[in-house]
C-alpha cells in the first residue's frame, strides 16, 4: 500500500490498480483524465471538492443511518476522481453480466414451477428449505412478462486486467442508482470542460429507460392502456428516501407510501385529491415482508393488505416480484456458477468468489482453520455489518467470531480476502490509492436487457480498507466508461 | 395528485407563513420594548404570547417573563413544539414527503433555509443579534416564495400551497387584531383618546402594514381606520379580506382543472359574502372580538372542509 501523497509513479502492487500499471506507467482508461488533471491546480481542485459537498448538501442528497435518531441526515462522502474503465472492458463486461441477470431470471422461474435445476441436483433441496427467501405463495405464479428482477444490481469487484467477480448480485431492491445519476451531474457541473476532453458514455437515460422498462411488464388489468406507474416507498425516514424521491420525480410516477393505498374493486389503488386511482405497475421500495399484511408479517403498516391477491389474479405489477430475494440469498451465492450454465448452457463469464459453506462440515473445518485470513459472512445479513474481515481483525475479535460461527455455522459463508482493485481518491496530498467495487445496474424487461453504462462505484476512504458500505465510512465516485 | 402529497404542500405552506408572521410579531414586540417603558413592553410579550397560543406553554416552564427569555422560547426552545425552527423543520419535513410534487428550485430553497436557521438558532440569539435572525427568516420564507412564484406550473400543486398560505395568514392577521382588539375598542367610544399611538403602531407593524397604512391615511392614526384596514381593505396583502379574495381565486381555479366544486367551496363563498357585505361600522356594532371570533372558527371550518374534499387523509 502506499501512502498518501506520494507521486504514484513507479511501485509495486499485489492488487491491480486501475490507474496505474507494474511499470508505472498510466493505463489506457486513464490517459486523457490524467493530462487534465495534472494540468489542474491542487487547490483549485480542493476548492472545487468542497463545493461538491455544499452542493449535495443544499440539494438534499442524504442517507440516514440506522440506529440513529430519526432524521439524522448525512452525506455519503463524494470523492471527485472519476473511476474509469475503457469502452472495450465495458463491452466484455456487460455481456458476463447479461448472462448472469438472464440465468436469475430464469433459475426464478424454474424454482417457482417445475424446479428442474433441484430435480438435476445442480442446487440441493436443503438450501431451499426453510429458506425465508423463498415465498410459497409464488409457487405456480408466473409474473407479467415472465420478469422478476426487473432491476438487478450487481456487485462486482475487480482483480485483474479483464478479471471482475461478482460479489453479490442484488436482486431484491438494490440501491444506489441515484449517486450514480446526481455523482455524474455533480462531475459535470464542477468540470464542465474536463466532459469536452475526455468523452464518456451518458448513464442520464437511466431513469427513462426504467420508467419504459416498468411499463413495458404491465399486468393484463392494464388493458394495453399506457400503464401508470407508482413507486413505493416505506417513507421520508427510509434511508433511501432520497433516491426514491428521486427516481419517482425523474420518471414523473407517483411517489406512495402504504397508507396511500388500498385495494378497491381488485385493484391497488392510490388516494388522489379526486378519489382512487387504479396503479398498474408498482416499483416497490419496501422488502417482501412488508408487502402484504395479510400475507407476510401482519403488523407491517408500509404496505397494503390485499396486494398478493391482486397480484396473482393480474391486477398489479409488483417489481421486483415477491420472491426474488431466493436468488441473491447468500446461500445460493455458491451455486451461481451452476445456474448459469444449466440455463444458459454456456460457462459462466464472470466468476464467483470462491465460497465455502459453513453448513458443511469439511468447509466448516477448513474456515475453523483460517479465520484469520478469511471473510466470514452472515448468509442473510447485507450492509457489511455482522462480519469478520480476518486480516484486519484482532485476536479477540476472530475469537469472539468464532464462538458465533460454531453454535450457528449454518448461518455462515466464509470467502478469500479479496484483493480489491484500487483507483485514484483525491487528498491534500495528492493522489491516493483506495480500494472500490461496482455496481451497474440492469434492467429487465420483455423487450430485452439494458445495462446502463458505468454504475456506481463505492471506495473506501479508509487508507487500507476493503469495506465499502457508506453505513461503514465508504464513499462514491462518479464512474466512467469512455466513449467507443 | 395524492391527497396525502396535497396536504403535504398545504401545511408546508401553513408552517412557512407561520414562521414569518412569527418573526414580524417578534420584530413589532421587540420594537416596542426598545422604545417604551419596561412595563409597556412586558405587556407587549404577554399579548405576543398570547397571539401566538403560547402563554400555556410558556407560563408552563416556569421561565422568568423577559424579552430576552420570551423570544428565545418563541424562536427556538426545545419545549415549545410550535418555535419558529420547529415549524421551520416541519415546513422542511413536508416538503421532503412532497418533494416530487415541487420544482428543485423550491425545494433548495427550503432545505437552505432550513439549514442556515438552524445554523442561526442553535444557540440562544442574544438582543443584538435579534434583528438579524428575525430578517433571515423573512427573508428565507420569501425566497421559497419567491421559487414557488418563478418555477411552479399553476395547478392543483400550486393552488393547494397557496390555499395553505392564505387560510394561515387570515387566521395570524386575525389573531393579531384579536390580541389588540381591546387597545382599538375602548377608543371608539373614546374620540381623541390619549391612548399610546405605539400600540396601533405596533398593531401594523407586525402585518408590515404601517408603510402601507400610512401613505393611504397621511399619517393619521385611528384605530376605526386600522382594523378597516386590516379587516377589509383588498389591497393590503395581509388582510383579512385579501386573504380570501385569493383563496377564493385558487379554489376557482382548482375547481376549473377538477371540472367541480366541493362543500368547502361553498362555505367559502358564504364567508366571502359575508366580509364583503360587512363595513367596519357593523364590525364594532357587532363587536370586534365577536366578529373575529367568528372568522377564526369559519376560517378553521374551511381548512378542515378542503381537507376533507380533497382526500387529505383517509
Amino acid at each position: 500500500m502506499l501512502p498518501d501523497g506520494v507521486p504514484m509513479t513507479t511501485t509495486t502492487f499485489s492488487h491491480y490498480d486501475e490507474m496505474i500499471d507494474g511499470q508505472g506507467q498510466v493505463r489506457p482508461a486513464y490517459a486523457g483524465y490524467r493530462e487534465w488533471y495534472d494540468a489542474q491546480d491542487p487547490r483549485w481542485m480542493m476548492k472545487q471538492g468542497k463545493q461538491a459537498e455544499s452542493f449535495f448538501r443544499r440539494t438534499g442528497i442524504t442517507f440516514n443511518v440506522y440506529g440513529e435518531d430519526a432524521g439524522q441526515e448525512r452525506l455519503i462522502p463524494f470523492d471527485m476522481i472519476p473511476r474509469i474503465v475503457t469502452a472495450d472492458e465495458w463491452k466484455k463486461l456487460s455481456v458476463g453480466i447479461e448472462q448472469r441477470v438472464r440465468a436469475i431470471n430464469a433459475f426464478l422461474h424454474d424454482l417457482y414451477h417445475k424446479r428442474e435445476i433441484v430435480k438435476a441436483g445442480k442446487v440441493p433441496e436443503r438450501v431451499l428449505k426453510g429458506n425465508e427467501a423463498f415465498l410459497p405463495q409464488m409457487v405456480g405464479f408466473t409474473p407479467p412478462g415472465e420478469v422478476y428482477t426487473h432491476i438487478v444490481g450487481v456487485d462486482l469487484v475487480r482483480t485483474g486486467p479483464d478479471e471482475f467477480m461478482v460479489l453479490e448480485d442484488n436482486a431484491r431492491t438494490p440501491s444506489g442508482v441515484s449517486y450514480m445519476l446526481e455523482n455524474r451531474e455533480t462531475m459535470m457541473a464542477m468540470f464542465p470542460e474536463l466532459f469536452s476532453k475526455v468523452q464518456v458514455q451518458p448513464v442520464s437515460d437511466y431513469p427513462r429507460a426504467l420508467a419504459r422498462s416498468l411499463a413495458a411488464c404491465a399486468p393484463p388489468a392494464a388493458n394495453g392502456h399506457r400503464p401508470t406507474v407508482a413507486v413505493l416507498t416505506p417513507g421520508i425516514y427510509n434511508s433511501a428516501y432520497f433516491e426514491h424521491a428521486f427516481l419517482a420525480d425523474q420518471m414523473g410516477a407517483e411517489l406512495v407510501e402504504g397508507g396511500d393505498l388500498r385495494v378497491v374493486d381488485g385493484r391497488v389503488c392510490m388516494r388522489t385529491t379526486r378519489g382512487w386511482t387504479a396503479i398498474d405497475v408498482l416499483y416497490r421500495r419496501v422488502d417482501d415482508n412488508f408487502l402484504d399484511p395479510l400475507t407476510f408479517n401482519p403488523s407491517s403498516v408500509l404496505g397494503v393488505p390485499g396486494i398478493m391477491d391482486v397480484y396473482r389474479a393480474g391486477g398489479i405489477t409488483i417489481a421486483n416480484a415477491p420472491g426474488t430475494g431466493i436468488a441473491d440469498d447468500k446461500a445460493i451465492y455458491s451455486f451461481m456458477p451452476e445456474i448459469v450454465e444449466f440455463y444458459t448452457g454456456e460457462k459462466p463469464i464472470l466468476k464467483n468468489v470462491p465460497t465455502w459453506r459453513c453448513a458443511e462440515a469439511d468447509s466448516l473445518a477448513y474456515v475453523l482453520d483460517h479465520l484469520p485470513e478469511l471473510v466470514v459472512k452472515e448468509v442473510h445479513g447485507s450492509g457489511g455489518y455482522g462480519m469478520l474481515i480476518g486480516p484486519t481483525s484482532s485476536k479477540s475479535e476472530i475469537a469472539a467470531f468464532e464462538k458465533k460461527l460454531r453454535a450457528r455455522p449454518e448461518n455462515y459463508i466464509a470467502q478469500p480476502t479479496l484483493s480489491l482493485s484500487t483507483v485514484p481518491i483525491f487528498t491534500k496530498a495528492g493522489l491516493a490509492p483506495r480500494h472500490v467495487d461496482l455496481r451497474p445496474f440492469v434492467l429487465v424487461s420483455p423487450n430485452g436487457i439494458n445495462i446502463t453504462p458505468g454504475g456506481l462505484t463505492r471506495v473506501a476512504l479508509k487508507k487500507g480498507s476493503l469495506v465499502v458500505n457508506s453505513s461503514q465510512g465508504g464513499g462514491t465516485k462518479d464512474s466512467w466508461v469512455l466513449a467507443e | 395528485m395524492l391527497g396525502r402529497s396535497a396536504w403535504g404542500l398545504f401545511w408546508m405552506f401553513r408552517y412557512l407563513e407561520r414562521a414569518e408572521n412569527t418573526a414580524r410579531m417578534l420584530d413589532a414586540g421587540f420594537r416596542m420594548a426598545l422604545t417604551r417603558g419596561l412595563s409597556a413592553a412586558s405587556d407587549e410579550w404577554r399579548s405576543v404570547l398570547i397571539t401566538l397560543g403560547l402563554e400555556e406553554a410558556f407560563a408552563a416552564t416556569g421561565l422568568e417573563h423577559s424579552g430576552h427569555i420570551i423570544t428565545n422560547f418563541v424562536l427556538r426552545s426545545p419545549e415549545n413544539a410550535d418555535s419558529v425552527l420547529a415549524m421551520m423543520e416541519n415546513a422542511r419535513t413536508n416538503a421532503r414527503m412532497v418533494r416530487t410534487a415541487i420544482t428543485r428550485e423550491v425545494w433548495e430553497a427550503t432545505n437552505e433555509s432550513w439549514m442556515i436557521l438552524k445554523e442561526v438558532l442553535s444557540r440562544p440569539v442574544r438582543e443584538a443579534d435579534l434583528g438579524e435572525a428575525l430578517d433571515t427568516i423573512r427573508r428565507q420564507t420569501m425566497l421559497v416564495r419567491g421559487a414557488m412564484e418563478g418555477t411552479m406550473l399553476r395547478n392543483d400543486i400550486y393552488n393547494f400551497a397557496y390555499m395553505g398560505t392564505h387560510i394561515e395568514r387570515a387566521d395570524n392577521t386575525a389573531r393579531i387584531l384579536d390580541v389588540k382588539y381591546h387597545v382599538l375598542l375602548p377608543s371608539l367610544a373614546w374620540v381623541g383618546s390619549r391612548l399610546d399611538n405605539a400600540q396601533w403602531e405596533m398593531v401594523l407593524r407586525s402585518v408590515s402594514g404601517e408603510r402601507a397604512f400610512r401613505w393611504m391615511n397621511a399619517g393619521a392614526l385611528d384605530p376605526k381606520g386600522i382594523a378597516e384596514f386590516l379587516i377589509l381593505d383588498g389591497r393590503f396583502p395581509r388582510s383579512l379580506a385579501f386573504c380570501y379574495d385569493k383563496l377564493a381565486s385558487n379554489m376557482a381555479s382548482l375547481a376549473y382543472g377538477y371540472g367541480e366544486a366541493a362543500p368547502s367551496h361553498e362555505l367559502l363563498r358564504q364567508a366571502n359574502a359575508r366580509l364583503q357585505q360587512t363595513g367596519i361600522a357593523q364590525i364594532f356594532e357587532f363587536g370586534l372580538h365577536e366578529f373575529i371570533t367568528q372568522f377564526i372558527n369559519t376560517n378553521r371550518q374551511i381548512a378542515d372542509a378542503i381537507a376533507a374534499d380533497y382526500r387529505f387523509t383517509e
